[in-house]
């Protein structure tokens, strides 16, 4: 998937600095906090915190999808061979690149449609859902369209090269015309969600800040540029690292498209770990692979969640 | 009370739901969390055919049921990996179909990961499915440490198709028929390409190479397996290439794609079926699956485009062989099937090669000698002129990772198309395929 679960937007604009002295509820109110979660916690235990554990144990043993039980003991040389391996190497690459691909557009173009579209007097509605609605069409039902598209010689978009004159890359047998139309498809099928966050945000703005500014003569692309999108920043800030672990999650477009081809050079790190796990059977080394990429993942979140905060604290300070 | 009376309206609710999930025993969602087999048809059937190779095999399922009186619910799969992504796990989690289809190249794992049940165990003796009743070359391959594990259900080889008119021409012919003249060798062999391109024009000979890592991975085994034994043994965990022989092999492909232009050195498979199809080529090297592609095809004149199919004859050693696949049917290890859907799988594969003359229209070889040795086979051209083939076969290195539409096929076919394409000479490529093999051989086997 591309996108992540649903984000509170409030989160997205500075919380007040608390001002209430935290205060801890009685007892009885706590139990039935816990009784309220416990449906949350019962499933996040069984589907998340399990499978990560179970995943950590057989990732040192030799554990295969086509037999029961864990294997033989192997130490850590599934890691050994993880890390020794070019072809992991590479499809962390392929997923490095895609995300590199992918996030700046993702940015800045939900924002400055998103600009735009706040600037409308009437029929807001029609245009915050004509972004958002391929949002929610199921994966396999964009790529089996944009496959259509691409077709070499017949497809839409292959065709449309034509009109203007320009000769169409080979869309599902190049690697570069490959990246090209599953960053196109993606940007098209998940536009909707970033544009969604700073609609949000854009309506957070306090009105009366545009006010001032207009009647001390500022013009709207002054606005835009010193108003708008510096108060924005949070929302960047929390879209740049959901884009970024979004991207690395890549897998349903690359596989249901490309199947990680021509000649493996599009394979994201997800299609490699679900080739050796299930397409080889190598469960154990599988595992190894992936945790291998979780550690890196959390390296990412932490190394974001130190910058944000060292420029809270200078904020502050 | 209120919030009583909705506890009590809950309870009851959920035991009414309970209740209706337990009597719908026979519902997919009821065998699925108690671990049994949603019982649809008589027979539930996985295979992997698209195309008209999924045509013919409908008609033969259809036959079967109308002869045996059974159903069948046939269930058709993405080709390759998720195919057998599938039925590997589906009978790792103990709810395989009753009957699926294989490439005889796939069934080493799944055999020895005891996905599969013995064939005999099932009962295909006493239905008269035996050894002596299937080419041996194919048998031999359904059996894994002596015990059978599938039904071979056809042998499809690499084969030489050639173009009538243009052979006729270069004078490649018997007098008074289609047939070839003997070619003999190295040398016989280049002389026919260049008499071919003389008459041809452009090419003497084509093959899929751009992006076809299978059909160069196919090529390289026909060369290969003339002058030298397995390139691994040891179940895959040993490379055994011979490093002279590939040379020799590799020299000789580049050979015809180099200097003399004898074939097209980039050819994509749709290159290679105009060339071929329009009349501009004369010998075409591919599989026999690709016939019914060519059958009807007209030429730019009108004329119907005139094709024959052979075997390879000895190239590069002084014994013909052919690379070949087989598709073989198996019945997977199901604890939960009860004797009598057993004894339907059997009829039903009994049913399948007794029609597989039907499955012959796609150019595939029956394995099963009653139909291979019968008149409706025998008069089907050019099937008949290949049978050779399915003795003289030569399948995929036995291993776990080897077999149709593996990633090890994608990566040493890779190496062989930078040898057809010219962008490796045939001494670093014997490097880069040894490379590429110890990578495979190294990797910790999933099952011993």
């Amino acid at each position: 998937m591309t996108t992540t679960a649903g984000v509170n937007t409030a989160s997205a604009t500075p919380l007040p600095t608390a001002t209430t002295e935290s205060v801890r509820p009685p007892a009885g109110e706590n139990r039935a906090g816990w009784f309220f979660v416990a449906p949350f916690l019962a499933l996040y235990v069984l589907f998340l915190i399990g499978p990560v554990l179970i995943g950590l144990v057989i990732s040192f043993f030799n554990t295969t999808t086509v037999r029961a039980g864990l294997g033989d003991w192997v130490g850590i040389s599934n890691y050994t061979s993880v890390l020794r391996n070019s072809d992991f190497w590479a499809s962390i690459w392929h997923s490095v690149l895609f995300t590199l691909l992918t996030t700046p557009l993702l940015i800045a173009l939900p924002l400055l449609f998103a600009i735009l579209a706040s600037r409308l007097t009437r029929n807001r509605w029609f245009f915050r859902l004509a972004f958002f609605a391929p949002y929610v069409v199921p994966s396999s039902a964009v790529c089996l369209i944009f496959a259509f598209m691409y077709t070499p010689e017949t497809g839409l978009i292959t065709n449309a090269f034509g009109w203007v004159g320009l000769p169409a890359p080979n869309f599902l047998g190049s690697e570069w015309g490959a990246w090209f139309a599953v960053v196109l498809l993606t940007l098209w099928w998940t536009f909707g969600f970033n544009f969604i966050l700073y609609t949000a945000a854009i309506q957070d703005i306090s009105e009366e800040v545009y006010e001032a500014a207009s009647i001390d003569g500022a013009s709207p692309w002054q606005q835009i540029r010193s108003i708008t999108v510096p108060l924005l920043a949070p929302t960047t800030g929390l879209i740049l690292l959901l884009q970024v672990l979004a991207s690395l999650k890549v897998f349903d477009q690359i596989y249901i498209l490309l199947a990680g081809g021509p000649d493996q050079k599009t394979r994201p790190a997800l299609q490699y770990i679900f080739d050796t796990g299930f397409t080889s059977y190598r469960g154990g080394y599988a595992a190894a692979a992936t945790m291998v990429y979780f550690l890196l993942l959390v390296a990412i979140s932490a190394g974001w969640y130190l910058v944000r905060r060292r420029q809270q604290n200078s904020v502050i300070g | 009370m209120n919030s009583m009376s909705r506890r009590s309206f809950l309870a009851a609710s959920g035991g009414l739901a309970a209740a209706g999930m337990l009597s719908g025993c026979g519902t997919p969602v009821a065998t699925n969390l108690t671990g049994g087999q949603p019982a649809t048809a008589d027979v539930i059937f996985w295979h992997l055919f698209g195309g008209g190779d999924g045509e013919n095999l409908t008609k033969m399922v259809q036959d079967v049921e109308a002869a045996d009186r059974m159903s069948v619910e046939a269930t058709l799969l993405s080709w390759g990996n998720p195919y057998y992504t599938k039925l590997a796990l589906s009978a790792s989690s103990r709810r395989p179909p009753d009957v699926g289809i294989t490439h005889l190249s796939r069934l080493p794992l799944l055999a020895r990961a005891g996905l599969l049940s013995p064939v005999a165990e099932e009962g295909t003796e006493a239905a008269g499915i035996t050894q002596d009743k299937f080419t041996p070359a194919a048998w031999k391959r359904a059996t894994v440490n002596g015990t059978a594990y599938a039904v071979p259900l056809d042998t499809h080889p690499f084969v030489l198709f050639y173009n009538v008119d243009l052979a006729r021409k270069a004078g490649l012919l018997k007098p008074g028929g289609d047939d070839l003249k003997p070619i003999e060798g190295r040398e016989g062999f280049l002389a026919a390409l260049r008499a071919m391109k003389q008459a041809g024009g452009r090419y003497g000979a084509v093959m899929s190479i751009t992006a076809d890592p299978s059909t160069t991975w196919r090529w390289f085994m026909t060369l290969y397996s003339g002058l030298a034994g397995p390139i691994l043994t040891d179940q895959g965990t040993r490379v055994a290439i011979d490093a002279g022989a590939a040379e020799e092999t590799f020299a000789f492909m580049q050979s015809l794609t180099g200097a003399e232009r004898l074939m097209p050195g980039n050819a994509t498979s749709t290159t290679t079926s105009t060339l071929f199809g329009q009349g501009n080529v004369g010998f075409l090297f591919e599989g026999e699956w690709q016939i019914p592609t060519y059958r009807g095809v007209t030429l730019p004149n009108g004329e119907p485009l005139n094709f024959n199919v052979v075997p390879f004859p000895a190239i590069l050693g002084d014994k013909a062989v052919a690379y070949a696949d087989s598709h073989a049917l198996v019945i997977p290890r199901s604890p939960g099937r009860s004797a009598e859907r057993t004894a339907n799988s059997v009829r039903f594969i009994k049913g399948l090669l007794d029609n597989s003359s039907t499955w012959a229209a796609g150019g595939h070889i029956p394995a099963w000698l009653p139909v291979q040795e019968s008149e409706e086979f025998r008069k089907q051209e050019p099937q008949s002129n290949y049978v050779q083939a399915a003795f003289d076969a030569v399948y995929d290195p036995e291993s776990w990772y080897t077999g149709a539409g593996s990633d090890f096929q994608t990566r040493v076919g890779a190496v062989i198309t930078n040898v057809l394409t010219g962008a490796t000479n045939p001494r670093d490529a014997v490097g880069a395929m040894t490379a590429t093999l110890q990578r495979f051989a190294t990797a910790r086997p999933p099952v011993q």
